[in-house]
């Protein structure tokens, strides 16, 4: 048996191999996931911590009696990292939803960061 | 206020505790981006590919790998979060490992990357507990009577990595043609390893 070239472990072409799909559904998601990870590198909580808060959420979803199709992993894991961040005085509740209050209020089209005028 | 919180779009949620954390200097962004392309990119199950094929190729290694995980793994040089405590199962003829975990999905980051939707889904946490030999049957993996099922529940304190059974027929590839026949899911315990990709 021969494999291709192309299926150097290594290489730049390397095949996703049973990986395929996509690590994160929404960018979202993996912002949620780097701030988590980014504060407990800095020292902001210790990991442990964050998985307690995590399991709490994901136990509580179990019990809400959401349906199926509800369900999001890093959803729980946002919830978890407000948890923790209020647990230690970073960041309250009040705050987060203050400034997505004001993020909602954005015009359409805020996505579009271009200096110019719109004609 | 918290009803509030609860009622933004989720995307709105972490768009706005991301500007928080940045305004405060708790969290650098360029920082944040380095952690996600690591894990989405560099990191996936191809280091762990790498772990098997060793111990399928090197008795030794195999036996260090079976009694200390943690130690044998950072031999290759992977180590990190979510990789602390490592052990390693060995599936035979007459006994199959599947990995899981009911809490929060606790998966060994260093050898595996993230863990799969499927992994993280409810159903799949409970009922591989329940009824392991049935839920694999549906992922495609059809084990006989005669073979022992186990399941391993990952804590905050140990992470568990499946060594597949080296396929049949592969008594002439060297190491590097090992690996990728060697998929993460054979290595979570839900496929055989050289099977074909679910």
């Amino acid at each position: 048996m021969t494999l291709p070239v192309e299926l150097a472990p290594d290489g730049p072409t390397a095949p996703p191999r049973s990986n395929g799909e996509l690590v994160f559904a929404a960018p979202w998601e993996s912002r949620t996931f780097g701030m988590a990870v980014a504060l407990s590198a800095a020292g902001a909580f210790e990991w442990p911590e964050f998985q307690a808060a995590l399991a709490a959420r994901i136990k509580a979803w179990e019990h809400s009696g959401e349906s199926a199709e509800c369900w999001n992993y890093y959803r729980c894991w946002q919830q978890a990292l407000e948890d923790v961040l209020a647990g230690h005085g970073l960041v309250t509740q009040d705050s987060v939803a203050e400034r997505g209050a004001v993020l909602v209020e954005r015009p359409k089209g805020h996505d579009h960061d271009h200096d110019h005028e719109h004609s | 206020m918290s009803d509030i919180v609860e009622r933004l779009p989720i995307e709105v949620r972490t768009e706005a505790l991301e500007q928080l954390l940045v305004e405060r200097g708790l969290v650098d962004p360029a920082v944040m981006d380095k952690f996600i392309s690591t894990y989405e990119t560099d990191v996936g199950p191809l280091n762990g590919a790498k772990v098997v094929a060793h111990a399928w190729t090197d008795p030794d290694y195999k036996s260090r790998l079976l009694n200390d995980g943690t130690g044998a793994i950072a031999e290759l040089g992977f180590k990190g979060p979510q990789g602390e405590h490592m052990v390693v199962l060995e599936n035979t003829d007459t006994v199959h490992n599947v990995v899981v975990c009911t809490l929060c999905s606790c998966y060994p980051w260093p050898v595996l990357g993230l863990p799969p939707s499927w992994y993280k889904d409810p159903a799949y946490r409970s009922r591989v507990v329940r009824e392991p030999r049935r839920v694999l049957a549906e992922m495609g993996l059809d084990l006989s009577e005669d073979v022992e099922v186990r399941v391993w529940d990952s804590s905050s304190e140990v992470r568990y990595l499946v060594l597949p059974q080296r396929p049949a027929g592969t008594e002439d590839l060297a190491e590097e043609d090992l690996v990728p026949l060697v998929t993460r899911d054979s290595m979570v315990g839900v496929a055989r390893a050289g099977a074909s990709a679910r």
